[in-house]
């Protein structure tokens, strides 16, 4: 009896024993998959939203719709300077509102249809006459930015197109006409966003087609989703969604063919959870490295590659405020922060402190700004020169959130609010969670002094300066007409030079005036096994990942 | 059919709880988006075009009309309709849940048993300070540690999703155990199992504590029954015993708790999913709710529960099988 008992309990234990050690016994099994040297695995932070460039502004989806077309024009490899892509070159007119671009021969989209002037012309067209939700700023994103409205805005508060017409001309010659004269145009094309697609194949798989109840739209057609085709040296394979999506060498590709096979983009959102992927093998690179595991990964061998400073952190100073409309003050303030030691003190080693409100790699930085070095005794000099005492000042900062050039608000909030009452101010605390509350406090004119910052998404000096001082906005408070007009003739001129001479103008202006305090222009990191070679990291992340190999060990 | 007619109520309070929760939430959908690129123009016109802008009980009649012919809405992430999102991301979540109950109940429930007979041993005292542990453990230190030792340190699993990166095969049913199968291509359901070990032990650790716990104590109350004293006193054999009144007995309230995990897995699902990059119901929830995208935050929560409900029922009805007693009432 005693030995029944016994066994029943052993049969019990060895099922318990049998559960672990089918766990254990499927850890021994093999991971080796097929081709590995022939495909390339990249960690994104996210799933791509679509395919269709025309409507999605997410990085994530841009990154894909980059390898799988191209735009008339691209950035030069890790710059923002404009190189010719599907265009082989272009003239403007004396007026800046006629383009002419000049296609390559011979390029076929992946259907076979061919690439000549009458589709770019057909890709303009399609967007310019975007209706209904294909208008909303949560789809044509870039459009609204770059072109303003469309041929027939649906909402009161979209502006006038800048876009006017397309115009095939000859078989490999698309006339673009502008509305004004705008040389920010050239820059925004290299926008992935404005890639050119095959027109039949738009048509074919319905790529505008909505449907849904108002309210509720959803795109049916499956250009964006399964049929994306474009002119780049890559092919959609399959997207599965949740899981992954495999892009493969397009091998009619025109120019040069992708080095390898293939390439996943898997979506770990977690930033260290991506970090180890990389370190288990399950990825090959990835983007977005957080600062504090770059030292990490350098001690166990693997490759950082910094993404060119693209950005700028600010501290906004509104002029509707009576105090901050005189310039002294704005002056003792700059004087006031130390931001030598704000970006040593919180952000990784290697961070740049800025000096104006774009950064150095984009063209019309001037090197010779007005500079304010650190200076307390300076600050309180200007303070006495302005006529004030004890000045109160409320100050605010966002929580709930980390931007690339502000990782911890309140850590940078701290120091300047400790350096500001050094100088003589009473700060009063401020903050609120990022959205919707502390942006709108800030971009209605409600903060008189805050924190904020810009990433921008093309390489071009409008794309920073112009969006911050072009027109007069309520967060700054104050009417500049002088920087306005400078501004304006900045993005009309069409001469390179005079362009680069305009905008070194406008920083210098800029620095003069102090609208702001700029502090920091951050770097973003990507880590890669030492095996993959040829990527190169873009400000604007216009990356190819065509040029990727992966050495065999 | 009295107990499916109480989640009528029970369904309508809770969408109206969850209709107002998320629209009270600090930013919208537009803002989340547009970052700050955010300007009250471009919000206002996006509002205008999702409908966000209109009375919110209006709102609220819509959405109870789409749902009710299971209509969740467009994601605004990923512009697919909610319903499709949530059968795309289901199987990930059921396959993990379904491990992590075998696990938990697999070894919970042979591990109670045995400190139940061996009260009072080492065995007895080391299942309980186990299961204390395993409850005390927060879900995602546990999977960042599983994963820090397995994957990152021994290479012996795969650190994240639900099959190798490399393996390029389709996923017709979404289970990818099954695909696996499906396709003759064991292998890939190997790669797919091996995905769901460590996720699924992360996760089954809170239950496999709990239940082995529970059938510990319900082994030690029933084997003080008089019943069980006069079974063993009549002279049957222990494994008669066992088998007919301590086991059988015991499993009732085993049977009530491991349904009532169901819920907490879901949960945990949330969390599991989340450290190990499995794209399930979980890991999606996060992100819609980080995106304020409102359709699918309702969608989702409503469905699982659904599901919950669901699951405690079928526990109700399970009792009829083990418990003649209660197949009578």
């Amino acid at each position: 009896m005693r030995t029944t008992g016994s066994r029943r309990l052993r049969l019990l234990a060895i099922a318990g024993t049998a559960t672990l050690l089918g766990t254990g016994l499927a850890a021994c099994g093999d991971s080796s998959g097929s081709g590995e040297g022939d495909t390339f695995v990249f960690g994104a932070s996210a799933e791509p939203k679509l395919l269709d460039g025309a409507f999605v502004s997410d990085g994530e989806s841009l990154r894909i719709v980059r390898q799988i077309f191209e735009g008339l024009v691209t950035t030069a490899p890790g710059k923002t300077d404009v190189r010719p892509q599907l265009a082989k070159s272009w003239t403007t007119s004396a007026d800046g509102r006629t383009w002419t671009f000049l296609l390559h021969e011979g390029v076929s989209f992946s259907d076979g249809t061919p690439m000549d002037a009458k589709a770019v012309c057909a890709n303009f067209d399609r967007w310019y006459h975007f209706t209904g939700v294909r208008q909303s700023p949560s789809v044509s994103y870039y459009w609204t930015t770059v072109f303003g409205g469309f041929a027939q805005n649906e909402d009161a508060s979209l502006p006038k197109s800048l876009y006017s017409s397309c115009t095939a001309t000859g078989g490999l010659t698309a006339v673009i006409k502008l509305a004004r004269p705008s040389a920010a145009f050239l820059s925004a094309l290299t926008l992935p966003a404005f890639s050119i697609a095959s027109p039949a194949a738009l048509k074919k798989y319905k790529a505008d087609e909505v449907s849904g109840a108002a309210g509720s739209p959803r795109f049916t057609g499956t250009f964006g989703t399964e049929h994306p085709v474009g002119t780049g040296p890559y092919l959609l394979r399959s997207w599965e969604r949740g899981n992954q999506l495999v892009l493969e060498r397009n091998e009619t590709y025109w120019g040069n063919k992708a080095k390898t096979k293939n390439v996943v983009f898997k979506a770990i959102p977690d930033g260290g959870a991506r970090l180890q992927s990389l370190q288990s093998g399950g990825i090959d690179g990835y983007d977005l490295v957080d600062p504090a595991d770059v030292k990490t990964l350098k001690d166990k061998g693997f490759q950082l590659l910094d993404r060119p400073a693209f950005n700028v952190g600010y501290v906004g100073l509104n002029q509707s405020t009576p105090l901050l409309k005189n310039p002294k003050v704005r002056q003792a303030i700059i004087h006031a922060i130390d931001r030598e030691r704000l970006v040593k003190n919180n952000y990784p080693e290697g961070t740049l402190v800025a000096k104006a409100f774009m950064p150095p790699g984009v063209f019309g930085y001037a090197d010779d700004v007005p500079e304010y070095q650190y200076d307390p005794a300076r600050a309180k000099e200007l303070l006495t020169q302005a006529g004030v005492t004890s000045p109160k000042i409320e100050f605010w900062y966002p929580t709930d959130v980390s931007r690339p050039y502000l990782p911890d608000p309140a850590a940078v909030f701290q120091l300047v609010k400790g350096d500001l009452e050094k100088a003589g101010f009473t700060v009063t605390t401020k903050s609120a969670p990022w959205t919707p509350e502390y942006l709108d406090v800030v971009q209605s004119g409600k903060a008189q002094m805050y924190l904020l910052g810009w990433a921008a998404d093309y390489g071009d000096p409008d794309n920073f300066i112009g969006t911050f001082f072009q027109k007069s906005m309520p967060e700054w408070g104050f009417n500049n007409p002088e920087l306005t007009a400078l501004l304006d003739r900045a993005e009309a001129l069409t001469n390179r030079d005079r362009r680069i001479e305009a905008y070194q103008e406008a920083n210098r202006k800029i620095m003069e005036f102090v609208p702001g305090v700029p502090f920091v222009h951050t770097q973003q990191a990507l880590a890669f096994r030492t095996e993959v070679q040829g990527f190169v990291p873009s400000p604007v992340q216009n990356e190819d990942f065509a040029t990727v190999s992966l050495s065999t060990k | 059919m009295r107990r499916l007619a109480q989640l009528v109520p029970i369904l309508l309070g809770l969408s109206l709880l969850l209709f107002f929760w998320v629209r009270s939430l600090p930013g919208g959908p537009a803002a989340a988006l547009l970052g700050e690129r955010a300007t009250p123009e471009r919000v206002a016109q996006i509002n205008r075009i999702y409908g966000l802008d209109r009375p919110v009980w209006e709102q609220y009649l819509d959405f109870l009309g789409r749902a009710a012919r299971l209509d969740f809405g467009v994601s605004r992430m990923t512009e697919r309709p909610v319903t499709e999102e949530l059968v795309s991301r289901f199987p990930a979540t059921a396959e993990l849940a379904v491990v992590a109950i075998l696990f938990a109940v697999g070894l919970g429930v042979p591990l109670g048993y045995l400190a139940a007979r061996r009260h009072l041993t080492w065995i007895d005292n080391l299942s309980v300070a186990g299961s204390l542990i395993g409850v005390a453990i927060p879900v995602f230190f546990l999977g960042f540690l599983l994963k820090y030792l397995f994957a990152v340190q021994l290479g012996w699993l795969p650190p994240d999703g639900r099959q190798s990166p490399r393996l390029f095969v389709d996923h017709p049913t979404g289970f990818y155990v099954l695909d696996g199968l499906l396709r003759g291509d064991p292998a890939s359901s190997w790669d797919a199992l091996r995905h769901l070990i460590l996720p699924g032990i992360a996760l089954g650790t809170i239950p496999l504590a709990i239940i082995t716990r529970i059938t510990r104590a319900a082994v030690l109350d029933v084997l003080h029954k008089d019943y069980v004293r006069t079974a063993e006193a009549k002279g049957l054999t222990r494994a008669v015993v066992n088998r007919r009144h301590v086991l059988r007995n015991a499993l009732l309230p085993v049977l009530t708790v491991t349904g009532l995990q169901v819920g907490l897995l879901l949960s945990g699902a949330v969390l599991t999913e989340t450290v190990f990059a499995f794209p399930g119901v979980g890991s999606f929830l996060v992100d819609a709710i980080a995106a304020r995208d409102y359709a699918v935050i309702q969608g989702f929560i409503l469905v699982i529960a659904v599901i919950v409900v669901t699951v405690n029922l079928l526990v109700d009805l399970g009792y009829g099988l083990v418990d003649p007693r209660v197949r009578l009432r």
